[in-house]
């Protein structure tokens, strides 16, 4: 197995799996099987990549060329590792955690579900893996049209609705700014490879180069920078396991990642370190990390809360690339994998409360830490790490990041990335907490549910305060997996944080 | 034989068609059709091949030379376009059976076949002529024989459609044919490549600019140019499908072709073109059409209308190019030409499936037929990607290089106006995706009832090839630059 | 004169300007081909006229003739009034059809039903 033939069959194993589950749709323990076996073999892919990438090697594979002088062709460096590899792992656990929730919850269409989530998974390694932004921008297009199944899953108006917007944004930044960059660079310097330093030094004057960085910014819509960041709430409609993966770990890495790479290897740090344009970006990504943690403590839809949470922490990535220092480089990609393992926990952990419970808002929720206690501290866990307290992983990721605003001297944005934590602790903390000390007897009463996630179904007993039992096994499993690599990660970042330091040193 | 095959490409066809008419059974005439477009395809492609190998071919009609006899002149771009128009025909023959079986009346169906024949005649001649009278003459068989195809459709509004089109494409050739008397009397040559040599002296005189403004209003008519498109709406929508389909692939084409050619050959030597305000005018409403029509074609109910005037954005997307005067904006319109032609076809067969099963293609008719035909509506979305602009597929290579030609000559709002476009192209796909799959199908309707196969296989190779000149750009890519290059060295 | 000199252009342009107002302005189908007829005229009197030689006779070859009328444009006409034939020969037909599909041969009246449809 070379390096190389691993990078091919990484993107090709989970769009051959998407191939073989409507084939066996008929028989759903075969049909999870192939999920589950996808995964699985794509994180062994991923790891057998690994060795090469962490010494110093960047493996490449050439696939076509498309355009008159633009091939498409995959390049495997440490960033792109990162991003497969939580990517791969994080499918594994989701895998099982799906196949424990949808079967709970009873879930029509299962096969178009797990078929599309391949093919997202596929995308996503190919925006890993992209050699240059032609390649990573045919996988991100392929990202969105394959996540809009998903996210309109339940056919309900509602989810029509969610995907209208979903789409909309999407591809409205998409084809509006991020390809005009695209094709503006292609224009400047006649390459779109992603190259050590940027292939723009030189070719573009400050005044260019503001505005391309700033359409590339706002055009890749998968990162949430405000004012593009709507998408990410309505797509909370969609099941929870779309919701844990995609938009907490998939879909949205996906954008921040490009946003890195863009910055790392399009603009080049010394280059946009130079000319000083992406000052203002530092502040909308400041100014969209506050309002999104603002408007997250006033939700009291548990998903809704943890999607406006999503957002800031994206910008926190933003924040990090935008800085275009050494550590805040480092920051950036290392937050990538910490949020990625805390925000799926706190996903997983939603969509138990829903179809354990039967609870979606958080003022139903208290005392529920009785019934569910192992979800409610795996809960507690994902917070930790989220809100960037030892001993989770998600620590390493703010420290660097803060390290990386005393870089540029900018102690204000220091302050924002305290306030952020503050305000994190507020709108997170409270609801293991109440889970726990609270008894179940002080929460109002059972709204009807016209919230966001219409996938509650009514055909299920409304009020059974008794006899809520903990999680499907499967969504334990998957739940007690991720938290330990919260906690894990804690322990040994090393391999983040060294692959990440072999980006920023020449 | 080979030094032949520029004649017999045009008259292979036109003789075909009275044997259609004396062969009075349907099965016959579409075996008679079906084989000359196959043929054809098979001269095109030799053409073609020969071209980019050796150059321009020259062949004289009757040995009499030019300029005083009928030339055909085949370079890279002729050859394109000659290609195009067979091989859409030879994709929509096998799908016409069933189709156009379910949509004329029996009696009628041998003398659809004549007119098919008689237009692809015409077409080809369009695109291999070296003269611009001759032009003319093969402008109006083929006009002539598509108002009777779209004649023939079932609904009655089918006539006053063929009727309007007939008096507009007729002011239009009539408009043509008034540009080529100017120019006549000014140069007394009608051979293109003479032409391009005299005119340069002539150029200053007050006659030769009105001649250019007919040509250009007379093709802008053919070619539905906002705001002279009013007749492709109606047109398109109530013809019989294979005839949308054929007619929407390479009608218009051809008369961009006209319009390239008459431009960039026979006024190439002149600085009207490039020097005055005629590529501002043509940018800005090419603009306006991209974005008019898109923003009408989201308010259709009718499907078929809506692809029409889809159509219409994107012959805005082809004249923008020509309006640049680069070679990367023509060398994009070229290639649009060729992806377009696809594009669309596969879409407008999609819509001839449709109706074939259920019987219309009003919107709301849709409902749930992403359950009950899937084949059908999988092809029409993965077509809509291409309208859209999803990378992978033909209309994305389009786009990459009109906008990048855009971007060359530093005309933002029509990069904005692209865009724009495509955005919109989004919005009005969208809403036949929400319908066709969002809403449960109507009661009583029946399971899963596709298309016959004969239909589905064509439907399904032109959707494949919009995504395999999408993937491998390179070819179609290479033979568009090669013909915007040759278009813009000076005249032989 | 000049005006005199140039007769021939002025009845080309009332000609065309005439055939093109009664295809917009009349309602009447068969009138709308009657105008594309008359506009179809002008454009043959304008190649023709263009064509005339001064002094020269019609294009036959004869003993003792030196200059000849160019006979290219009467040939191009010629091939120009077939197409206008065929053209109205299928517009008639179409009218025809018209008539028996919606009873009545007058635009608005074809617009006013078929927006009922």
């Amino acid at each position: 197995m070379t390096v190389e033939l691993a990078i091919l069959l990484a993107v090709v194993v989970p769009f051959a799996g998407a191939v073989l589950i409507p084939l066996t749709g008929a028989k759903p323990n075969l049909r999870e099987t192939v999920t589950l076996v996808c995964a699985a073999l794509l994180f062994y892919l991923v790891s057998v990549i690994y060795p090469t990438v962490a010494a110093g090697g960047v493996p490449e594979v050439y696939l076509f060329e498309m355009l008159s002088g633009l091939s498409v062709f995959f390049l495997v460096e440490p960033l792109g590792l990162i991003f497969a590899g939580i990517a791969s792992f994080l499918w594994i656990a989701t895998s099982v955690y799906s196949i424990g929730y949808m079967r709970a919850h009873n879930e029509e269409n299962q096969t178009r579900f797990y078929a599309y989530f391949a093919i997202a998974l596929g995308a996503a390694m190919g925006v890993a893996f992209a050699g240059n932004m032609l390649t990573l921008f045919i996988f991100y297009e392929v990202l969105t049209l394959s996540t809009f199944p998903l996210v309109a899953h339940s056919g309900t108006d509602e989810a029509k609705r969610a995907g209208r917007v979903y789409l909309g944004v999407l591809l409205g930044t998409s084809i509006g700014f991020q390809l005009l960059a695209i094709i503006w660079t292609w224009g400047l310097t006649g390459t779109l490879d992603f190259t050590d330093g940027g292939i723009l030094a030189g070719k573009a004057d400050g005044l260019t180069a503001g505005i391309l960085l700033a359409l590339y910014t706002f055009g890749i819509g998968k990162a949430a920078l405000m004012p593009f960041h709507r998408w990410l709430p309505a797509a909370m409609v969609a099941p929870t396991p779309v919701s844990a993966l995609l938009h907490a770990v998939a879909v949205v890495k996906a954008g921040v990642f490009t946003v890195v790479k863009v910055v790392v290897y399009i603009f080049g740090i010394d280059f946009l370190f130079d000319i000083g344009v992406s000052e203002w970006l530092q502040y909308m990504a400041a100014a969209t990390i506050l309002i999104a943690s603002l408007v997250a403590m006033t939700k009291d839809n548990l998903k809704a809360r943890l999607a406006y949470s999503t957002v800031s922490q994206l910008s926190y990535v933003i924040l990090g690339a935008m800085l275009v220092t050494d550590l805040g480089i480092i920051g950036s990609g290392m937050h990538i994998a910490m949020h990625a393992f805390g925000k799926i926990t706190l996903f997983f952990c939603a969509g138990a409360f829903m179809i354990a419970a039967h609870k979606t808002e958080i003022s139903q929720m208290r005392g529920i830490g009785h019934a569910m206690p192992f979800t409610t501290l795996a809960f507690f866990i994902g917070s930790l790490s989220v809100i960037g307290l030892p001993p989770m992983g998600g620590l390493w990721s703010k420290w660097y990041l803060a390290l990386g605003t005393l870089e540029t001297g900018k102690l204000w944005l220091l302050g924002v990335l305290m306030i952020s934590s503050l305000l994190n602790v507020a709108y997170l903390l409270p609801i293991p907490f109440r889970g726990f000390f609270s008894s179940p007897e002080e929460s109002p009463p059972l709204k009807s549910s016209h919230n966001h996630d219409s996938e509650y179904d009514h055909t299920h007993d409304h009020d059974r305060p008794k006899g809520i039992k903990e999680a499907p096994v499967a969504c334990l499993i998957a739940i007690g997996v991720t938290s330990a690599g919260c906690l894990v990660l804690f322990f040994y970042p090393d391999p983040v944080y060294d692959l990440m330091r072999q980006i920023v040193t020449p | 034989m080979a030094t032949q095959y520029p004649a017999l490409q045009v008259v292979l066809a036109l003789l075909a068609a009275p044997v259609c008419l004396i062969l009075r059974r349907p099965n016959a005439a579409w075996a008679v059709a079906t084989v000359i477009t196959w043929i054809s395809l098979a001269l095109a492609l030799s053409l073609l091949g020969r071209v980019l190998e050796t150059g321009v071919i020259l062949y004289p009609m009757g040995d009499w030379a030019a300029p005083w006899g009928i030339e055909y002149q085949i370079d890279t771009v002729n050859a394109f376009m000659l290609v195009i128009v067979t091989l859409i025909g030879s994709v929509v023959m096998p799908f016409a059976r069933a189709s156009v079986k379910a949509e004329i009346e029996e009696e009628r169906i041998y003398l659809f076949y004549c007119m098919y024949l008689l237009n692809l005649a015409g077409l080809l001649g369009i695109a291999i002529t070296g003269d611009v009278f001759n032009l003319f003459v093969f402008l109006e068989i083929s006009s002539l024989s598509s108002y009777v195809m779209i004649s023939l459709g079932r609904d009655k509004r089918a006539l006053t459609a063929a009727y309007r089109y007939l008096v507009m494409g007729t002011i239009g050739a009539t408009f043509y044919i008034i540009g080529v008397g100017m120019m006549y009397m000014t140069t007394g040559s009608l051979n293109m490549a003479d032409l391009a040599a005299i005119l340069p002296a002539v150029a200053d005189s007050r006659t030769v600019l009105v001649a250019l403004g007919f040509l250009t209003v007379g093709l802008s008519l053919k070619l539905a140019l906002f705001p002279l498109h009013l007749w492709l709406p109606n047109a398109y929508t109530y013809a019989p499908s294979a005839v949308t389909v054929f007619l929407a692939a390479s009608g218009t084409k051809v008369a961009v072709y006209a319009f390239i050619r008459i431009f960039f050959t026979v006024f190439g030597g002149v600085e009207i073109f490039t020097a005055g305000v005629i590529p501002q005018i043509l940018a800005l409403l090419a603009a306006l059409a991209m974005i008019v029509a898109s923003t009408v074609a989201v308010y259709q109910t009718d499907v078929k209308r809506l692809l029409a005037y889809s159509s219409i954005a994107q012959i805005g997307y082809m004249v923008l190019g020509i309006s640049m005067v680069t070679v990367t904006g023509l060398a994009g319109t070229i290639v649009h030409l060729f992806n377009h032609a696809i594009m669309k076809s596969g879409l407008f067969m999609a819509m001839g499936c449709i109706l074939f099963k259920i019987g219309a293609v009003q919107l709301d008719q849709f409902e749930g037929l992403g359950k009950r035909m899937p084949v059908t509506m999988a092809a029409f979305v993965a077509g809509g990607f291409s309208l859209i602009g999803v990378p992978l597929t033909v209309g994305f290579v389009s786009k990459w290089y009109l906008v990048q030609a855009a971007l060359e000559k530093g005309w933002w709002l029509a990069v904005a106006a692209i865009l724009a476009s495509s955005l919109l192209a989004v919005i009005y796909i969208w809403r036949v995706v929400e319908v066709a799959y969002f809403r449960p199908p109507p009661k009583g309707s029946a399971e899963v009832s596709e298309a016959p196969l004969s239909m589905l296989v064509p439907l399904w190779i032109l959707i494949g090839a919009s995504y395999y000149f999408g993937i491998d750009a390179t070819q179609t890519l290479d033979i568009a630059f090669a013909a915007a290059e040759t278009l813009f060295a000076p005249a032989l | 004169m000049e005006f005199l000199g140039l007769l021939n252009y002025w009845i080309i342009v009332v000609l065309m300007m005439t055939g093109f107002y009664i295809i917009i302005a009349h309602n009447n189908l068969v009138k709308k081909i009657v105008g594309l007829n008359i506009f179809q005229v002008s454009v043959f009197v304008f190649y023709i006229t263009m064509a005339k030689v001064k002094g020269g006779t019609a294009p036959i070859l004869a003993e003792g003739i030196e200059i000849y009328s160019n006979p290219l444009p009467h040939v191009l006409i010629l091939t120009a009034i077939v197409v206008g034939v065929a053209t109205t020969a299928l517009g008639l037909a179409l009218v025809v059809r018209i008539h028996d599909a919606y009873g009545t041969i007058e635009d608005d009246e074809i617009e006013a039903r078929e927006k009922e449809l």
